[in-house]
């Protein structure tokens, strides 16, 4: 009686009504800048934050070079991967109507990585700076595309899931063939980054790519918003209720396709923040798909960045890999939720 | 005047027919239950007019050939309440009684006063005010249908399409279902509606369609479309008739 009572009040205060849900959006942006902020500030190098600060602005100095070159980019990088990864997560979740579903699980991620090692250590990286984002975006199109054809087919979440596992195994064991058979010396010790992300060592270069791939990839989700909210009621409701629930489909894909495969291209595999991210912040929205993408891209943004800080703090020779982290928590979460999932139905 | 037509219309799923040259027409303000047996084709009718299943011959919606709808303006005017109607996320039911509105909202606009009062009236309608608030997932099965029901209506649309909405509600909240579907008829909307049971078919039902494997079998009101001869044919039943009033309805007898 209690529970129920105690579950009735969660429920009328996480009912989401549109002030409380801007309000918790509002709230999100402001710790995603606050933790990004702090990363900022956070490094081997002990240079005063005020010197930072003026090294930003100024670029002149150890301090610029510093402030400019390799604290910005990194800040700005993970509210990039967080955003895209926060995105995909809740947009994939709306189109399988199931909150299982998420970049990583699905395989998106680890074929993203595929392609930028494919790139990276085939020696296409040298042509232009632009095939390594592009040979990411290609791997993560690859198996959105095997998704999509699959739900077109009307394969159920359970099949997609498992679907998901085969195509980031086969994804995986292909990375370790392309690694084994570079011509790099390093390639293989390198592996562990692609498969593992990280942050660290990020130049200004690679926000070039990631940030406008994450920005159109983000949009193309948020512009398919509207229909996954007419899927709640299924595919032929959402259709009579004016849905193309086929163009649906096809943003969520490529947009899924194009922020995952920049955020892999910038960081590596990094999983479950899609997963995470989204249940999380269900409740506060009124379990609306569309409301949620927007909110899920900030609080990525947030989560990359505090695991980000974390892992410094952690070990300040960053042993312990961004993704590695992610994975150690989001894991045992993905077991939860299907541990919960089960006992609801 | 005919709120949808169908002359001649065959439709089928790869090679395997479903329906073929189906001729029927259903009228503004009326109730129109369409019968047959299972794989009679009810539901790929509905499906047909909706533009989800391709279909050979003719289908006038409004007296306007359904091929110059515009898939929006479709939108508006036919409301759909799919079978089993699922519901994949714990949302409120005004919100989701709000989705019905969706033909009506251009992107990333926000609900306007008219959006709000359609809402707000067919929660009304369907007496489903006092779980407006409460999610989906906590509400019985009588209540969830009224919902579903009542985000059908908020489209406003003339013409609404209803498949099987009575399966698995207990006795009472069929009869409450049946009502208010006549009572949105009343309202001047055509009511197409799939049953199984004929008892609330010939009962709350102007006319009826039987449908047998993909044909017409017989339409009109109720005693001259489940006649004996129709019902031993089309279902192999035989069937008593009641009288109570004015009403009556035909009762599944026995299996012949």
């Amino acid at each position: 009686m209690h529970g129920t009572a105690a579950k009735e009040i969660k429920r009328i205060r996480f009912a989401g009504d549109e002030r409380s849900s801007a309000r918790a959006t509002f709230a999100l942006l402001v710790i995603a800048l606050l933790l990004a902020s702090f990363s900022f500030f956070l490094g081997p190098s002990n240079i005063a934050p005020a010197d930072l600060v003026s090294g930003l602005f100024s670029g002149h100095g150890a301090a610029g070079v510093i402030a400019r070159e390799i604290r910005l980019p990194r800040a700005l990088l993970a509210l990039f991967v967080g955003a895209a990864l926060g995105a995909s997560g809740a947009a994939l979740q709306g189109l399988f109507r199931n909150p299982l579903a998420e970049p990583g699980i699905t395989g998106v991620t680890s074929s993203a990585g595929l392609g930028a090692v494919i790139a990276l250590y085939f020696g296409l990286a040298t042509i232009s700076a632009a095939v390594l984002p592009a040979c990411a975006v290609t791997g993560a199109l690859v198996s959105a595309g095997i998704l999509y054809l699959l739900s077109r087919a009307g394969a159920g979440v359970m099949a997609l899931v498992l679907a998901g596992v085969a195509i980031a195994s086969l994804a995986t064991a292909l990375t370790a063939l392309a690694l084994s058979l570079a011509p790099n010396p390093y390639a293989m010790s390198e592996m562990v980054l692609w498969m593992m992300g990280s942050l660290k060592d990020r130049t200004l270069s690679d926000l070039v790519f990631a940030v406008p791939l994450t920005v159109i990839g983000v949009a193309l989700l948020v512009s398919a918003a509207r229909g996954l909210d007419a899927l709640t009621l299924g595919e032929e409701a959402a259709h009579s209720l004016g849905i193309d629930v086929g163009k649906v489909r096809r943003r969520v894909v490529f947009g899924v396709a194009l922020a995952t495969g920049a955020a892999t291209a910038a960081a590596g595999a990094v999983s479950f923040v899609g997963l995470v991210v989204p249940h999380l912040l269900r409740p506060f929205y009124g379990y609306e798909p569309a409301r949620l993408i927007l909110p899920s891209a900030l609080g990525g943004a947030a989560l990359i960045a505090l695991a980000d800080i974390i892992v410094r703090f952690a070990d300040p020779s960053e042993q312990l890999r961004l993704g590695v982290f992610t994975a150690l928590l989001g894991a045992p979460f993905f077991l939860w939720l299907i541990l919960r999932l089960r006992r609801d139905a | 005047m005919n709120a949808l037509f169908f002359a001649n219309v065959s439709a089928s799923y790869g090679a395997r027919p479903i329906l073929s040259g189906v001729t029927a027409s259903f009228k503004s303000g009326a109730v129109t239950a369409i019968v047959g047996p299972n794989g009679a084709g009810k539901t790929t009718l509905f499906r047909t007019a909706l533009g989800i299943v391709p279909s050979d011959g003719m289908i006038r919606v409004l007296d306007n050939d359904l091929k110059n709808w515009s898939r929006e303006d479709l939108a508006r005017t036919i409301a759909y309440l799919p079978q089993g109607s699922d519901t994949h996320w714990p949302i409120t039911a005004r919100r989701l009684v709000a989705l019905g509105r969706l033909p009506h909202r251009k992107s990333f606009a926000p609900a306007t006063a008219a959006d709000d009062i359609a809402v707000a009236d067919a929660l009304d309608r369907c007496e489903a005010c006092e779980f407006a608030d409460r999610a989906i997932d906590e509400l019985s099965a009588g209540e969830r249908a009224r919902v579903l029901l009542a985000r059908a209506l908020a489209t406003g649309a003339p013409i609404l399409m209803a498949d099987e909405p009575a399966a698995h509600l207990d006795p009472a909240h069929q009869l409450s279902l049946m009502r208010l579907l006549k009572d949105e008829a009343r309202r001047g909307t055509a009511v197409l509606v799939t049953l199984h049971d004929l008892a609330l078919a010939s009962r709350y039902c102007h006319e009826i369609l039987v449908l047998e494997q993909g044909t017409v079998a017989a339409q009109g009101p109720a005693d001259q479309a489940l006649d004996d001869a129709t019902l031993a044919r089309v279902f192999g039943i035989r069937a008593l008739r009641v009288r109570e009033g004015e009403g009556s309805a035909v009762l599944a007898w026995t299996a012949l």
